[in-house]
């Protein structure tokens, strides 16, 4: 990757990262931070990363993106109004911030060996790399993933659905309310 | 001219530390949940980076799985968030202080 794609790329990484959280509407951070997967994807392919970058544009910036886009409509949410209060809590958190990224800096300033240190295998990142990886290697993990998924979305409708007619919670009772 | 990794590992730093303002500055739940994305998505930067510095395929894997943890995470805190609201009609944190002692 030319240095000046990837600064350009990281321009554009940080400028939309921080529209996430600057942006006031839910729906332009969600838009920013789509954009910000987008880019991220184009330096993983720039790295090397063919398969996991076009992985990320589809399942990341495609699925889970619009899954948060959908519940923003279900929720209806607007542009939310000036948050009072917080100084000292945006204060601390801005000063914590950028002590950290000043640290980070300092740690990874010291190192500079270039991307291309070692000798890159034919075929790395590709579709066939990655999937001999996966399934020798790393077989368990990928199958106990298959059951982490299926929990996930088992647990999630038994979380957000509704109660039925004849649950206890039904009837528009709120349970928030009752305590 | 290549790109020295270390100039990749500050970029991942730096989104990591905007996704920490963002969860630390940010009240409304979704926000902050996009901040957890932002913050796991520097990670799998990181990840990419250094296993083209490694020249192996190990942490393409680790990006993959990371990847597969994150939608299964977006899908139950979505649903806790949807249900949160349904009995709270809030999405900002502060209000949903029922759990506070």
């Amino acid at each position: 990757m030319p240095l000046a794609l990837f600064i350009f790329l990281a321009a554009l990484a940080i400028i939309s990262s921080l529209g996430v959280v600057i942006q006031r509407n839910p729906v332009h951070s969600l838009l920013a931070l789509v954009m910000t997967l987008l880019v991220i994807a184009v330096l993983f392919i720039g790295l090397g990363a063919v398969t996991v970058g076009f992985l990320q544009a589809i399942v990341y910036a495609g699925a889970i993106m619009v899954l948060f886009l959908f519940v923003i409509w279900l929720l209806n949410l607007q542009v939310e109004e000036r948050p009072v209060g917080h100084l000292a809590l945006k204060f601390f958190g801005a000063i914590a911030a950028a002590a950290l990224v000043a640290e980070l800096f300092l740690f990874f300033a010291h190192a500079h060996p270039t991307l291309a240190a070692k000798q890159l295998a034919p075929g790395y990142g590709s579709l066939a790399s990655l999937a001999s990886v996966l399934f020798k290697d790393y077989l368990v993990a990928f199958e106990a993933t298959s059951v982490l998924l299926l929990v996930a979305v088992v647990g999630a409708v038994a979380i957000a659905r509704r109660p039925g007619p004849s649950e206890p919670g039904a009837s528009g009772v709120k349970t928030g309310a009752a305590s | 001219m290549t790109v020295p990794y270390s100039w990749v590992m500050a970029l991942s730093a730096a989104i990591f530390v905007i996704g920490v303002a963002g969860v630390l500055l940010r009240r409304n739940v979704l926000v902050m949940f996009m901040s957890i994305e932002l913050m796991l998505n520097a990670v799998n930067l990181a990840f990419v980076a250094l296993a083209r510095r490694l020249g192996s395929m190990d942490g393409q894997v680790i990006v993959f799985f990371v990847m597969t943890v994150a939608a299964a995470e977006a899908a139950v805190g979505l649903g806790i968030i949807i249900s949160m609201f349904r009995n709270r009609e809030t999405v900002n944190a502060d209000e949903l202080n029922l759990l506070r002692w």
